[in-house]
Protein backbone atom coordinates (compact mmCIF):
# COMPACT_ATOMS: atom_id res chain seq x y z
CA UNK A 1 0.00 0.00 0.00
CA UNK A 2 0.86 3.36 -0.76
CA UNK A 3 2.53 5.27 2.26
CA UNK A 4 -0.02 8.74 2.31
CA UNK A 5 1.44 12.08 4.44
CA UNK A 6 -0.45 14.01 6.48
CA UNK A 7 2.61 16.61 5.18
CA UNK A 8 5.01 17.26 2.10
CA UNK A 9 6.75 20.15 2.51
CA UNK A 10 8.75 21.44 -0.95
CA UNK A 11 12.05 22.73 0.06
CA UNK A 12 13.56 22.61 3.37
CA UNK A 13 14.63 25.87 4.31
CA UNK A 14 14.04 27.81 7.01
CA UNK A 15 10.64 28.42 6.26
CA UNK A 16 10.33 24.20 5.29
CA UNK A 17 12.42 22.94 8.78
CA UNK A 18 9.80 24.83 11.19
CA UNK A 19 6.51 23.66 9.30
CA UNK A 20 8.50 20.38 9.81
CA UNK A 21 8.97 20.50 13.34
CA UNK A 22 5.67 21.88 14.00
CA UNK A 23 4.08 19.18 11.81
CA UNK A 24 6.11 16.30 13.72
CA UNK A 25 4.81 17.76 17.10
CA UNK A 26 1.07 17.61 16.59
CA UNK A 27 1.83 13.99 15.46
CA UNK A 28 1.59 14.58 11.58
CA UNK A 29 3.28 12.11 9.21
CA UNK A 30 5.49 14.63 7.39
CA UNK A 31 7.74 14.71 4.48
CA UNK A 32 10.53 17.25 2.65
CA UNK A 33 11.41 17.70 -0.56
CA UNK A 34 14.29 18.82 -0.75
CA UNK A 35 16.39 19.74 -4.50
CA UNK A 36 19.90 20.82 -3.13
CA UNK A 37 21.53 20.90 0.23
CA UNK A 38 19.12 21.52 3.29
CA UNK A 39 19.56 24.79 5.19
CA UNK A 40 18.48 27.22 2.17
CA UNK A 41 19.75 30.76 1.80
CA UNK A 42 20.88 31.12 5.59
CA UNK A 43 23.80 28.20 4.85
CA UNK A 44 25.97 31.44 3.25
CA UNK A 45 25.72 33.68 5.87
CA UNK A 46 28.66 33.66 7.89
CA UNK A 47 27.18 35.11 10.84
CA UNK A 48 23.41 35.73 11.97
CA UNK A 49 23.24 38.12 14.84
CA UNK A 50 19.45 39.29 14.52
CA UNK A 51 17.70 36.24 15.46
CA UNK A 52 15.94 36.61 18.58
CA UNK A 53 17.14 34.90 21.68
CA UNK A 54 20.71 33.92 19.91
CA UNK A 55 23.52 36.38 20.17
CA UNK A 56 25.58 35.18 17.62
CA UNK A 57 25.78 31.94 15.27
CA UNK A 58 27.06 31.01 11.65
CA UNK A 59 24.27 30.73 9.13
CA UNK A 60 25.48 26.92 8.82
CA UNK A 61 25.14 26.69 11.89
CA UNK A 62 21.40 27.66 12.22
CA UNK A 63 20.57 25.34 9.60
CA UNK A 64 22.40 22.51 10.52
CA UNK A 65 20.58 23.29 14.49
CA UNK A 66 16.78 23.25 12.36
CA UNK A 67 17.57 20.28 10.38
CA UNK A 68 18.54 17.96 13.68
CA UNK A 69 15.20 19.54 15.30
CA UNK A 70 12.95 18.38 12.59
CA UNK A 71 14.74 15.36 11.53
CA UNK A 72 15.26 14.18 15.56
CA UNK A 73 11.49 14.83 15.63
CA UNK A 74 10.80 12.63 12.50
CA UNK A 75 10.63 14.31 9.81
CA UNK A 76 11.90 12.57 6.73
CA UNK A 77 13.64 14.14 4.06
CA UNK A 78 14.26 13.52 0.15
CA UNK A 79 16.55 15.25 -2.43
CA UNK A 80 14.40 15.66 -5.63
CA UNK A 81 13.31 18.16 -7.63
CA UNK A 82 8.99 18.33 -7.49
CA UNK A 83 7.52 18.65 -11.25
CA UNK A 84 4.04 18.76 -10.47
CA UNK A 85 1.14 18.45 -8.24
CA UNK A 86 -1.84 16.63 -9.28
CA UNK A 87 -4.94 16.87 -7.45
CA UNK A 88 -6.53 13.63 -5.82
CA UNK A 89 -10.50 13.63 -5.29
CA UNK A 90 -12.96 10.96 -4.84
CA UNK A 91 -16.20 10.74 -5.77
CA UNK A 92 -17.64 11.33 -2.40
CA UNK A 93 -21.60 9.88 -2.20
CA UNK A 94 -23.54 12.18 0.95
CA UNK A 95 -26.61 9.91 2.43
CA UNK A 96 -29.72 11.20 2.15
CA UNK A 97 -30.52 12.43 5.80
CA UNK A 98 -32.27 9.27 8.41
CA UNK A 99 -35.06 9.08 10.42
CA UNK A 100 -34.14 7.08 13.01
CA UNK A 101 -36.20 5.98 16.45
CA UNK A 102 -34.16 6.11 19.33
CA UNK A 103 -34.61 4.30 22.79
CA UNK A 104 -36.26 7.06 24.33
CA UNK A 105 -38.99 6.64 21.18
CA UNK A 106 -38.15 10.25 19.88
CA UNK A 107 -37.54 10.29 16.38
CA UNK A 108 -34.41 12.68 14.89
CA UNK A 109 -33.30 13.41 11.57
CA UNK A 110 -29.52 11.56 11.17
CA UNK A 111 -27.09 12.87 8.58
CA UNK A 112 -24.65 10.42 8.19
CA UNK A 113 -21.19 11.02 7.39
CA UNK A 114 -20.12 11.12 3.74
CA UNK A 115 -19.24 7.65 1.92
CA UNK A 116 -16.64 7.38 -0.59
CA UNK A 117 -16.75 5.32 -4.07
CA UNK A 118 -13.92 2.94 -3.07
CA UNK A 119 -13.98 1.55 0.33
CA UNK A 120 -10.28 0.62 0.61
CA UNK A 121 -7.99 3.40 3.17
CA UNK A 122 -6.40 4.87 -0.03
CA UNK A 123 -6.30 8.71 0.07
CA UNK A 124 -9.61 9.86 -0.99
CA UNK A 125 -8.48 13.88 -1.10
CA UNK A 126 -5.38 14.93 -1.60
CA UNK A 127 -1.89 15.75 -3.50
CA UNK A 128 0.12 13.58 -5.59
CA UNK A 129 3.37 15.36 -5.48
CA UNK A 130 5.11 14.15 -8.57
CA UNK A 131 9.07 14.26 -8.64
CA UNK A 132 12.27 13.21 -10.28
CA UNK A 133 12.76 10.68 -7.41
CA UNK A 134 8.75 9.33 -7.24
CA UNK A 135 5.82 10.45 -6.42
CA UNK A 136 4.26 11.38 -2.97
CA UNK A 137 0.51 11.31 -2.05
CA UNK A 138 -0.42 13.20 0.66
CA UNK A 139 -3.12 15.43 2.65
CA UNK A 140 -1.69 18.58 2.28
CA UNK A 141 1.27 20.78 0.84
CA UNK A 142 3.07 23.19 2.05
CA UNK A 143 5.37 25.52 -0.37
CA UNK A 144 8.23 26.74 1.02
CA UNK A 145 10.86 27.13 -1.97
CA UNK A 146 12.13 30.45 -1.12
CA UNK A 147 14.12 32.52 -3.64
CA UNK A 148 17.15 32.01 -5.69
CA UNK A 149 19.98 34.68 -6.73
CA UNK A 150 18.69 36.35 -10.30
CA UNK A 151 21.41 35.41 -12.88
CA UNK A 152 22.25 37.71 -15.50
CA UNK A 153 21.51 35.76 -18.33
CA UNK A 154 24.45 37.13 -20.55
CA UNK A 155 26.24 34.35 -22.72
CA UNK A 156 29.39 33.05 -20.69
CA UNK A 157 28.02 33.52 -17.32
CA UNK A 158 27.34 29.67 -16.78
CA UNK A 159 30.98 28.97 -18.23
CA UNK A 160 32.76 31.16 -15.87
CA UNK A 161 30.68 30.49 -12.56
CA UNK A 162 33.64 30.26 -10.35
CA UNK A 163 36.49 31.55 -13.04
CA UNK A 164 35.35 34.83 -12.12
CA UNK A 165 32.14 34.96 -11.51
CA UNK A 166 30.55 34.48 -7.99
CA UNK A 167 26.92 35.34 -6.68
CA UNK A 168 28.41 35.46 -3.22
CA UNK A 169 31.01 37.86 -2.66
CA UNK A 170 31.37 36.75 1.33
CA UNK A 171 31.68 33.25 0.33
CA UNK A 172 34.53 34.44 -2.23
CA UNK A 173 36.30 37.05 -1.86
CA UNK A 174 39.12 36.33 -0.08
CA UNK A 175 40.25 34.82 -3.73
CA UNK A 176 40.69 38.27 -5.31
CA UNK A 177 43.08 39.42 -2.90
CA UNK A 178 45.21 42.24 -4.70
CA UNK A 179 42.75 42.10 -7.61
CA UNK A 180 40.46 44.22 -9.60
CA UNK A 181 36.70 43.31 -9.29
CA UNK A 182 33.45 44.78 -10.11
CA UNK A 183 29.90 44.23 -8.33
CA UNK A 184 27.08 44.44 -10.49
CA UNK A 185 23.60 45.63 -8.74
CA UNK A 186 21.81 48.43 -7.06
CA UNK A 187 20.64 46.86 -3.68
CA UNK A 188 21.72 46.23 -0.48
CA UNK A 189 23.52 43.41 -1.20
CA UNK A 190 25.73 44.73 -4.00
CA UNK A 191 26.49 48.01 -1.77
CA UNK A 192 27.32 45.70 0.98
CA UNK A 193 29.15 43.09 -1.34
CA UNK A 194 30.84 46.39 -2.04
CA UNK A 195 32.37 47.78 1.02
CA UNK A 196 33.57 44.05 1.56
CA UNK A 197 35.38 43.86 -1.21
CA UNK A 198 36.68 46.70 -0.82
CA UNK A 199 38.84 46.01 2.31
CA UNK A 200 40.98 42.73 0.02
CA UNK A 201 40.46 43.66 -3.63
CA UNK A 202 42.80 46.79 -5.16
CA UNK A 203 39.81 48.03 -6.95
CA UNK A 204 36.25 47.49 -6.49
CA UNK A 205 33.81 49.13 -9.33
CA UNK A 206 30.48 48.92 -8.64
CA UNK A 207 28.25 49.11 -11.68
CA UNK A 208 24.34 50.10 -11.46
CA UNK A 209 21.66 50.38 -14.79
CA UNK A 210 20.10 53.39 -13.04
CA UNK A 211 21.41 56.51 -11.80
CA UNK A 212 20.16 56.27 -7.91
CA UNK A 213 20.90 53.52 -5.83
CA UNK A 214 18.42 51.50 -3.98
CA UNK A 215 20.55 50.51 -1.10
CA UNK A 216 21.40 52.47 2.41
CA UNK A 217 22.31 55.92 1.66
CA UNK A 218 24.98 55.56 4.97
CA UNK A 219 26.79 52.49 2.92
CA UNK A 220 26.54 54.23 -0.37
CA UNK A 221 28.29 57.34 1.11
CA UNK A 222 31.14 54.86 2.82
CA UNK A 223 31.54 53.28 -0.38
CA UNK A 224 32.01 56.90 -2.31
CA UNK A 225 34.66 57.65 0.39
CA UNK A 226 37.08 54.80 -0.13
CA UNK A 227 39.82 55.15 -2.44
CA UNK A 228 39.38 52.06 -4.31
CA UNK A 229 36.35 52.16 -4.84
CA UNK A 230 34.44 53.73 -8.55
CA UNK A 231 30.95 53.87 -8.71
CA UNK A 232 29.66 53.89 -12.33
CA UNK A 233 25.62 54.43 -12.36
CA UNK A 234 23.33 54.36 -15.70
CA UNK A 235 25.88 51.85 -16.70
CA UNK A 236 24.81 48.35 -18.73
CA UNK A 237 25.97 45.14 -19.16
CA UNK A 238 25.81 44.44 -22.23
CA UNK A 239 28.69 41.45 -22.78
CA UNK A 240 31.10 39.20 -20.39
CA UNK A 241 34.57 38.49 -22.14
CA UNK A 242 37.10 35.85 -21.43
CA UNK A 243 38.67 32.77 -22.80
CA UNK A 244 39.38 30.21 -20.10
CA UNK A 245 38.25 32.80 -17.50
CA UNK A 246 36.55 36.14 -17.15
CA UNK A 247 38.78 38.77 -18.11
CA UNK A 248 36.47 41.91 -19.08
CA UNK A 249 33.29 43.26 -19.27
CA UNK A 250 31.25 44.64 -21.91
CA UNK A 251 29.49 48.13 -20.88
CA UNK A 252 27.62 50.45 -22.17
CA UNK A 253 26.70 54.05 -20.58
CA UNK A 254 22.51 54.01 -20.83
CA UNK A 255 22.47 57.70 -21.33
CA UNK A 256 24.95 58.43 -23.88
CA UNK A 257 24.78 54.79 -26.21
CA UNK A 258 28.62 54.82 -25.99
CA UNK A 259 30.05 51.03 -25.57
CA UNK A 260 33.35 50.59 -23.86
CA UNK A 261 35.17 47.49 -22.33
CA UNK A 262 36.33 47.27 -18.35
CA UNK A 263 38.88 44.30 -17.44
CA UNK A 264 37.99 42.61 -14.07
CA UNK A 265 39.55 39.75 -12.42
CA UNK A 266 36.23 39.27 -10.93
CA UNK A 267 32.62 40.12 -11.15
CA UNK A 268 30.36 39.70 -8.50
CA UNK A 269 26.46 39.89 -9.46
CA UNK A 270 23.75 40.73 -6.72
CA UNK A 271 21.43 42.08 -9.03
CA UNK A 272 18.30 40.45 -6.90
CA UNK A 273 16.21 37.72 -6.06
CA UNK A 274 13.53 35.46 -7.84
CA UNK A 275 10.89 32.71 -6.84
CA UNK A 276 10.93 29.92 -8.15
CA UNK A 277 7.43 28.38 -8.25
CA UNK A 278 6.87 27.45 -12.57
CA UNK A 279 6.36 23.77 -11.29
CA UNK A 280 3.34 25.01 -9.46
CA UNK A 281 1.72 27.81 -11.69
CA UNK A 282 -0.95 25.87 -13.04
CA UNK A 283 -2.62 24.87 -9.20
CA UNK A 284 -1.49 28.10 -7.48
CA UNK A 285 -2.27 31.39 -8.27
CA UNK A 286 1.65 33.39 -8.51
CA UNK A 287 2.28 37.25 -8.81
CA UNK A 288 3.63 38.66 -12.38
CA UNK A 289 7.07 38.27 -10.51
CA UNK A 290 6.43 34.63 -9.72
CA UNK A 291 5.52 34.69 -6.15
CA UNK A 292 2.77 32.37 -4.66
CA UNK A 293 -0.11 34.71 -3.73
CA UNK A 294 -0.50 34.47 0.23
CA UNK A 295 -0.75 35.82 2.84
CA UNK A 296 -0.10 35.86 7.13
CA UNK A 297 -2.45 33.02 7.09
CA UNK A 298 -0.04 31.19 4.43
CA UNK A 299 -3.21 30.12 2.74
CA UNK A 300 -2.79 29.62 -1.36
CA UNK A 301 -6.45 29.20 -3.26
CA UNK A 302 -5.93 25.92 -3.79
CA UNK A 303 -7.61 23.37 -1.16
CA UNK A 304 -4.88 22.03 1.33
CA UNK A 305 -1.62 23.69 -0.30
CA UNK A 306 0.05 26.50 2.03
CA UNK A 307 2.67 28.72 1.18
CA UNK A 308 5.45 29.52 3.53
CA UNK A 309 8.60 31.49 3.67
CA UNK A 310 10.21 33.74 0.84
CA UNK A 311 8.25 32.06 -1.55
CA UNK A 312 5.03 34.10 -0.96
CA UNK A 313 3.99 37.17 -1.57
CA UNK A 314 5.31 39.23 1.62
CA UNK A 315 6.90 42.71 2.76
CA UNK A 316 9.74 41.04 5.23
CA UNK A 317 11.74 38.10 4.17
CA UNK A 318 13.81 37.58 7.18
CA UNK A 319 14.35 33.98 9.29
CA UNK A 320 12.22 35.52 11.46
CA UNK A 321 9.24 35.43 9.33
CA UNK A 322 10.46 32.46 7.64
CA UNK A 323 9.63 31.03 10.97
CA UNK A 324 6.45 32.20 11.35
CA UNK A 325 5.07 31.42 8.30
CA UNK A 326 6.80 27.54 8.69
CA UNK A 327 4.64 27.88 11.89
CA UNK A 328 1.29 29.04 10.59
CA UNK A 329 1.19 27.01 7.45
CA UNK A 330 1.72 23.41 9.79
CA UNK A 331 -0.98 24.54 11.97
CA UNK A 332 -3.26 25.25 9.26
CA UNK A 333 -2.53 21.76 7.42
CA UNK A 334 -3.50 20.23 10.77
CA UNK A 335 -6.53 22.42 10.95
CA UNK A 336 -7.49 21.35 7.47
CA UNK A 337 -7.06 17.51 7.96
CA UNK A 338 -8.98 17.48 10.91
CA UNK A 339 -11.75 19.43 9.31
CA UNK A 340 -11.93 16.93 6.34
CA UNK A 341 -11.73 14.14 8.55
CA UNK A 342 -14.58 15.09 9.91
CA UNK A 343 -16.75 14.82 6.74
CA UNK A 344 -16.80 18.85 6.21
CA UNK B 1 38.46 5.62 4.08
CA UNK B 2 38.72 8.68 6.29
CA UNK B 3 39.58 12.06 4.20
CA UNK B 4 42.90 12.93 5.01
CA UNK B 5 43.92 17.29 5.12
CA UNK B 6 46.54 17.35 2.51
CA UNK B 7 49.01 20.77 1.27
CA UNK B 8 51.32 21.56 -1.21
CA UNK B 9 54.35 19.54 0.76
CA UNK B 10 52.18 16.50 -0.59
CA UNK B 11 49.68 17.12 -3.68
CA UNK B 12 52.15 15.71 -5.64
CA UNK B 13 52.07 12.19 -4.04
CA UNK B 14 48.92 11.97 -2.46
CA UNK B 15 47.13 13.17 -6.02
CA UNK B 16 49.09 13.01 -8.61
CA UNK B 17 50.86 10.32 -8.51
CA UNK B 18 48.07 7.85 -6.76
CA UNK B 19 46.69 4.82 -9.14
CA UNK B 20 43.28 5.46 -7.91
CA UNK B 21 40.66 8.21 -9.04
CA UNK B 22 41.19 11.35 -6.51
CA UNK B 23 38.64 13.88 -5.41
CA UNK B 24 39.82 16.90 -3.99
CA UNK B 25 37.57 18.89 -1.44
CA UNK B 26 38.44 22.44 -1.25
CA UNK B 27 37.25 24.18 1.50
CA UNK B 28 37.81 26.64 4.61
CA UNK B 29 36.35 26.91 7.95
CA UNK B 30 34.39 30.09 7.83
CA UNK B 31 32.19 28.46 4.40
CA UNK B 32 28.89 27.44 5.20
CA UNK B 33 28.14 25.05 2.15
CA UNK B 34 31.63 24.06 2.85
CA UNK B 35 30.48 22.49 6.33
CA UNK B 36 27.31 21.45 4.65
CA UNK B 37 29.42 18.35 2.53
CA UNK B 38 31.81 18.34 4.66
CA UNK B 39 30.31 15.19 6.19
CA UNK B 40 28.83 14.18 2.64
CA UNK B 41 32.40 13.97 1.33
CA UNK B 42 33.40 11.46 4.35
CA UNK B 43 30.22 9.48 4.15
CA UNK B 44 31.05 8.80 0.36
CA UNK B 45 34.88 8.12 0.91
CA UNK B 46 33.59 4.97 3.26
CA UNK B 47 30.95 4.11 0.94
CA UNK B 48 33.29 4.35 -2.25
CA UNK B 49 36.51 2.81 -1.18
CA UNK B 50 37.73 2.39 -4.97
CA UNK B 51 37.84 6.37 -5.02
CA UNK B 52 40.69 8.51 -2.59
CA UNK B 53 39.35 11.44 -0.87
CA UNK B 54 41.41 13.80 0.45
CA UNK B 55 40.91 17.57 1.42
CA UNK B 56 42.73 21.32 1.25
CA UNK B 57 42.22 23.83 3.36
CA UNK B 58 42.46 27.21 1.08
CA UNK B 59 43.15 29.26 4.31
CA UNK B 60 46.19 27.54 4.81
CA UNK B 61 46.94 26.61 1.27
CA UNK B 62 46.03 29.45 -0.78
CA UNK B 63 49.21 29.29 -2.94
CA UNK B 64 47.83 25.46 -3.89
CA UNK B 65 44.41 26.72 -4.38
CA UNK B 66 45.28 29.63 -6.84
CA UNK B 67 47.29 27.07 -8.50
CA UNK B 68 44.63 24.82 -9.58
CA UNK B 69 42.78 28.35 -9.88
CA UNK B 70 40.08 27.90 -7.03
CA UNK B 71 38.20 31.29 -6.60
CA UNK B 72 35.39 29.49 -5.07
CA UNK B 73 34.85 26.83 -2.33
CA UNK B 74 33.30 24.62 -2.14
CA UNK B 75 35.28 22.85 -5.23
CA UNK B 76 35.40 19.20 -5.79
CA UNK B 77 38.32 18.36 -8.19
CA UNK B 78 38.51 14.61 -9.64
CA UNK B 79 41.90 13.68 -10.72
CA UNK B 80 43.27 10.48 -12.45
CA UNK B 81 46.47 9.88 -13.94
CA UNK B 82 48.03 13.09 -12.12
CA UNK B 83 45.40 15.12 -14.49
CA UNK B 84 42.09 17.38 -13.51
CA UNK B 85 39.30 15.57 -15.24
CA UNK B 86 36.25 17.64 -14.33
CA UNK B 87 35.10 19.94 -11.22
CA UNK B 88 32.52 20.57 -9.28
CA UNK B 89 31.99 24.50 -8.25
CA UNK B 90 29.33 24.58 -5.09
CA UNK B 91 27.74 22.42 -3.11
CA UNK B 92 25.64 19.09 -4.10
CA UNK B 93 23.05 17.09 -2.00
CA UNK B 94 25.17 13.71 -1.46
CA UNK B 95 23.37 11.75 -4.56
CA UNK B 96 24.38 14.40 -6.99
CA UNK B 97 27.86 14.61 -5.53
CA UNK B 98 27.80 10.34 -6.16
CA UNK B 99 26.65 10.85 -9.54
CA UNK B 100 29.21 13.85 -10.10
CA UNK B 101 32.63 11.64 -9.19
CA UNK B 102 30.78 7.93 -11.00
CA UNK B 103 30.10 9.64 -14.85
Amino acid sequence: MTEIYDVVIVGAGTAGLTAAIYGRRAGLKVLMIEEGIYGGQIVNAQSVENYPGIMKISGYQFANNLYEQATGLGAELVTATVTSLIRITAEKIIPPVKQIQFEDGVTRSIQFDPIYSDSNRELKEGWEVKTTAGDYKTRTVILATGVKKRKLEIPGEENWLGKGISYCATCDGAFYKDRTVAVIGGGNTALADAEYLAQTCKKVYVIHRSRVFRGDLDTEKRLKAKDNVEMRVNTILTGLEGDERLEALKLRDALTGADWELQVDGLFVAIGQEPANKAFRSVVQLDPQGYIMADEDCKTNAPGIFAAGDCRTKQVRQLTTAAADGTIAARAARIYINTKQKGR
Amino acid sequence: MAVKQIGTDNFETEVLQTEKKVVVDFWAGWCGPCQMIGPLIEQLSEEMPEIKFVKVNVDDELELAGKYKVESIPTLIVFAAGKEVKRQVGALPKTAIRQFIEN
